[in-house]
């Protein structure tokens, strides 16, 4: 389908000759997903529907207690400075933000009356602003009321560079204006597209002024409601024991009537991924557990118990490897893997070509991610409409032999092919993480039959996840040949995300290795098309653009994506929770109910 | 006996001294990077990462933190924790009850399981009982935590459904319901760290028992005509356990240490859970107060277990 048919389709919408429902159903079945279906329709001015909750119980309370098991404890809950999922999962609990994601990619008001549109004036025709319509009658948990002014001074809190806030990014680069009680108005610099990300999801969640307003800035540490918050949420704040457990009960108040369900919440930490699957699956200590990185096998033998369930959701992670076109093992002004350098045998097309070939993505889908993950070719999977259709993987040794001997490469005597006297022996580096070493292995063997020596390194998360500046074995370094690992997308839309394919991101000595793009490759292609999105109101035209900017990286070979990682959890068989890849796994903790 | 104690009190300054210089520079040197969930946080700019650095003063050289950790804690501040950003204090303080509570519980457990049967064991040697005790001990401290804490946890808490695995701080019950949960949630995490502690400690007093129990005093003792439980009650074991008085004394700072493996196995939230994940996430303020805290117990509780010999046993003099 193109632009021009799409467009007839999204007026017909308009127009009234189609439901919304068709109109996304229709997307969905040419792979273009709900996600952004429904933001195709919101800037064309269809307003997204209000999605059914399918909440049953009739009153509030009356669910007993909800016990909630993260294998890593929170251990603070402001919501600004929540660094992991650990602290926004707790601080979820609590705060709200304006709008959540649900799992598939759509907008849900919070605290919001309703989600902006064009049609309800909430886009400005310009992209240039938005206009949040705050609900009425909501209340913080001291009784203070909810109001304009709680947002505008989340901004001011979060942007404050003192502040040293987490979400700061979400906030540095626009302005917030009262409108009146009840309507903020978010600014942006310039026409931006995706709109949804401050005051939305993980990095949206409110906090009362009257209980920060002295803490902004430098002081941020000292506010007493870090450790015990105010918020808005289904549930009031009992106690809290850093790297231990948070506990809650039911807020009588709540904005939205009957509910919450359970009367008390509880939320411990500690332990690891294992057990905690085990005190929800085998045991039923727990009625649910976050992040399950556990080997699907090992889970289900765990279900077969019979008292809980694994739930899987797509989610924007994504595993994938990194081929070096630097020279990593020549330094150059004080750093290895400068892109003054060029690699003397991955340089080559052919060779990566040939080691995309050479990586059997069903078989590390089937033997060793399970449900955790889908084997792919494209780096951005989720939301759908960002996938890109032309990228498709192959495992074929054959074919892998056949391009290297046209290449020029060939065996010496050793079996490891050569070409003026330049091996193709790699050193491949990944963290310490079972799965991964068991991939490691895979991809070794299929290379060894053509002819490539791949030395397997494996580092400690902790050093390969730091920004260690005097630390040569950290990710963003890339002192080696080849590398793996998995990073986030965190929202549906992957503009932001798909920064570490630009080249003025190219991590170096000059920034400590803090830029994003790691492989160290830059393509005019890619940086043309990112700077364009970047201004792109359309949907159609703006999610194209993106797709060529992943599908540069991908098919130069430099990125080779491997698996779309879902997001795991276990819950009891009777919870009921809402669940989502795009946001907190408590983002709806409101409507969770035993059946 | 003062001028004992007071020298005693001042060679510790230098060791603890020196103690905090090897801890703090070792986890200087250690690799790791407190904020680095943030770096691989598209969503994060790099210089929040850099300007919590600087706040938190990382970057400064390690002798210059040094200096500023020990004049703070001097003045009795411990620092804050990176991770969670209240006092260090408070941290600890929050979880020394726990700990206390199951890491003494189980030493108390292996006592009551190590004296009566070191010393019924001792003055029957190579009988069946002294056998099967002398098999058992080592079976018992062959066998690390971490393994009878899982073997516990698969046989109490999944085939037979009787206790629970993951241990609350906050039991949500009150009056005699609480102790039962309470005795319910502890009695495995207990069970492990106390069996382990009763094999070595039975191995040990059945050794300091048959020392004594050779001894002529012993023999004139039996002589007179006193009952066999009287002279290994009154004449046997009061000698034979003055060596392992010092041992438990010494094994004190370990009860506020907590248990580590344990701990973390059945999620108790005790001093060994909070240095494992202060470790894990680079907390440094935490990792060297919960280190110095048990660097100075051990240096003070060797100290007690010394004068403590000497009161037990005057032969023993402090000069």
């Amino acid at each position: 389908m193109n632009e021009h048919d799409l467009r007839g389709l999204i007026a017909d919408v308009k127009e009234g000759g189609q439901s919304r429902r068709s109109f996304v159903q229709k997307m969905v079945a040419l792979g273009l997903s709900a996600p952004i279906a429904t933001q195709m329709l919101a800037w064309n001015g269809v307003a997204m529907a209000q999605p059914v909750d399918d909440y049953k119980p009739t009153k509030a309370g009356g669910g007993g207690p909800l016990k909630i098991l993260l294998w890593q404890a929170p251990t603070l809950l402001n919501p600004h400075f929540a660094s992991g999922t650990k602290d926004q999962e707790a601080s979820r609990v609590f705060y709200e933000p304006l709008a959540g994601w649900d799992a598939e990619g759509n907008l849900i008001p919070c605290l919001a009356a309703e989600v902006p549109s064009k049609e309800n004036g909430g886009l400005s025709a310009d992209g240039k602003s938005v206009t949040w319509k705050l609900k009425q009658g909501v209340k913080w948990h001291d009784g203070k009321p909810f109001t304009a002014d709680d947002v505008v001074f989340n901004w001011e809190y979060a942007a404050d560079p003192a502040t040293a806030a987490y979400t700061t990014g979400s906030y540095k680069d626009i302005k917030v204006e009262k409108v009146d009680d009840h309507s903020v108005k978010v600014i942006f610099a310039e026409a931006t597209p995706f709109w949804a990300d401050a005051f939305v999801g993980v990095a949206g969640m409110i906090i009362p002024k009257h209980h920060f307003g002295e803490f902004k800035g430098a002081k941020s540490r000292e506010a007493p409601a870090n450790l015990k918050p105010v918020g808005t949420g289904p549930y009031k704040f009992v106690d809290f024991k850093p790297g231990d457990i948070v506990t809650g009960e039911r807020n009588p108040d709540y904005h939205v009537k009957n509910q919450p369900h359970f009367d008390t919440i509880e939320v411990k930490g500690g332990g690891d991924a294992v057990s905690a699957a085990r005190a929800v699956l085998q045991t039923g200590e727990f009625d649910y557990a976050w992040n399950m990185l556990v080997e699907d096998e090992i889970l289900k033998r765990m279900e077969t118990g019979g008292r809980g369930r694994v739930l899987a959701v797509p989610s924007g992670n994504i595993e994938f490897i990194i081929l070096n076109t630097t020279d990593p093992w020549t330094e150059v002004d004080g750093e290895r893997s400068s892109v003054k350098t060029k690699h003397p045998t991955l340089s080559d097309p052919a060779v990566r070509q040939a080691i995309n070939l050479l990586i059997d993505r069903d078989s590390i889908q089937k033997f060793i991610y399970g449900r955790g993950g889908t084997a792919t070719a494209s780096f951005v999977n989720e939301p759908k409409m960002f996938k890109s259709k032309k990228l498709k993987y192959e495992f074929s040794v054959e074919k892998a032999n056949k391009i290297l001997d046209d290449a020029g490469w060939k065996k010496g005597a050793d079996g490891i092919r050569e070409k003026d006297g330049k091996k193709l022996k790699y050193v491949f580096q990944t963290s310490i993480n079972a799965p991964r070493q068991k991939t490691q292995a895979i991809i070794k063997q299929a290379c060894q039959r053509a002819g490539i020596d791949l030395e397997l390194k494996s580092v400690t998360a902790s050093v390969f996840f730091s920004s260690d500046v005097a630390n040569p074995d950290t990710y963003t370094k890339l002192y080696c040949d080849m590398e793996m690992y998995t990073t986030t997308q965190p929202q549906p839309d992957p503009e932001r995300f798909l920064n570490q394919f630009t080249s003025w991101e190219i991590a170096n000595k000059e920034n400590k290795w803090l830029g994003r793009n790691v492989s160290r490759y830059a393509s005019k292609e890619a940086d043309d098309a990112y700077k364009a999105a970047q201004k792109e109101l359309d949907p159609a035209k703006r999610a194209a653009l993106l797709i060529k900017v992943d599908e540069a990286f991908c098919e130069a070979n430099v990125i080779l994506p491997l698996l779309s990682r879902t997001r795991v959890a276990a819950a009891a068989n009777n919870l009921v929770p809402k669940y989502s890849g795009w946001d907190s796994d408590v983002w709806r903790l409101a409507s969770w109910y035993r059946s | 006996m003062a001028s004992y104690l007071i020298r005693r009190l001042l060679i510790a300054i230098p060791s603890l001294l020196g103690i905090s210089l090897i801890l703090f520079t070792v986890l200087a040197l250690a690799p790791g990077d407190p904020f680095e969930e943030l770096a691989t946080n598209p969503n994060v700019p790099p210089e929040v990462r850099m300007a919590l650095r600087a706040k938190f003063g990382i970057d400064d050289p390690v002798m210059v933190r040094y200096v500023r950790w020990l004049t703070a804690m001097v003045q009795g501040d411990w620092g804050f924790s990176f991770a969670s950003r209240i006092n260090v204090d408070d941290l600890i303080l929050q979880r020394v009850p726990t700990t206390l509570f199951v890491v003494g519980s189980s030493q108390l457990l292996a006592l009551a399981i190590a004296l009566p049967v070191g010393i019924y064991a001792a003055t029957r040697p190579y009988s069946v009982f002294d056998q099967i005790a002398n098999t058992l001990a080592f079976v018992g401290f062959s066998l690390p935590t971490f393994f009878t804490g899982l073997l516990f946890i698969l046989l109490f808490s999944i085939k037979l459904d009787w206790l629970p695995f993951v241990y609350r701080s906050d039991i949500a019950a009150t009056g005699w319901r609480w102790y039962w949960e309470m005795m319910r949630q502890a009695l495995m995490p207990i069970l492990v760290l106390g069996l382990f502690q009763a094999a070595s400690y039975t191995r040990y007093v059945r050794s300091a028992v048959l020392d004594v129990v050779r001894l002529d005093y012993v023999t004139t003792a039996r002589a007179k005509g006193l009952s066999e439980t009287k002279v290994t009650i009154r004449h046997v074991a009061r000698n034979a356990l003055i060596p392992v008085v010092t041992l438990v004394a010494l094994q004190m700072p370990a009860v506020f240490g907590g248990a580590i493996v344990t701990e973390q196995i059945f999620r108790v939230p005790g001093i060994g859970s909070l240095l494992i994940t202060a470790i894990l996430a680079n907390d440094t303020p935490v990792v060297m107060a919960v280190t110095f805290v048990f660097a100075c117990l051990v240096v003070f509780f060797n100290l007690i277990a010394d004068l403590l010999y000497g009161w037990l046993d005057p032969r023993i003099s402090f000069r």
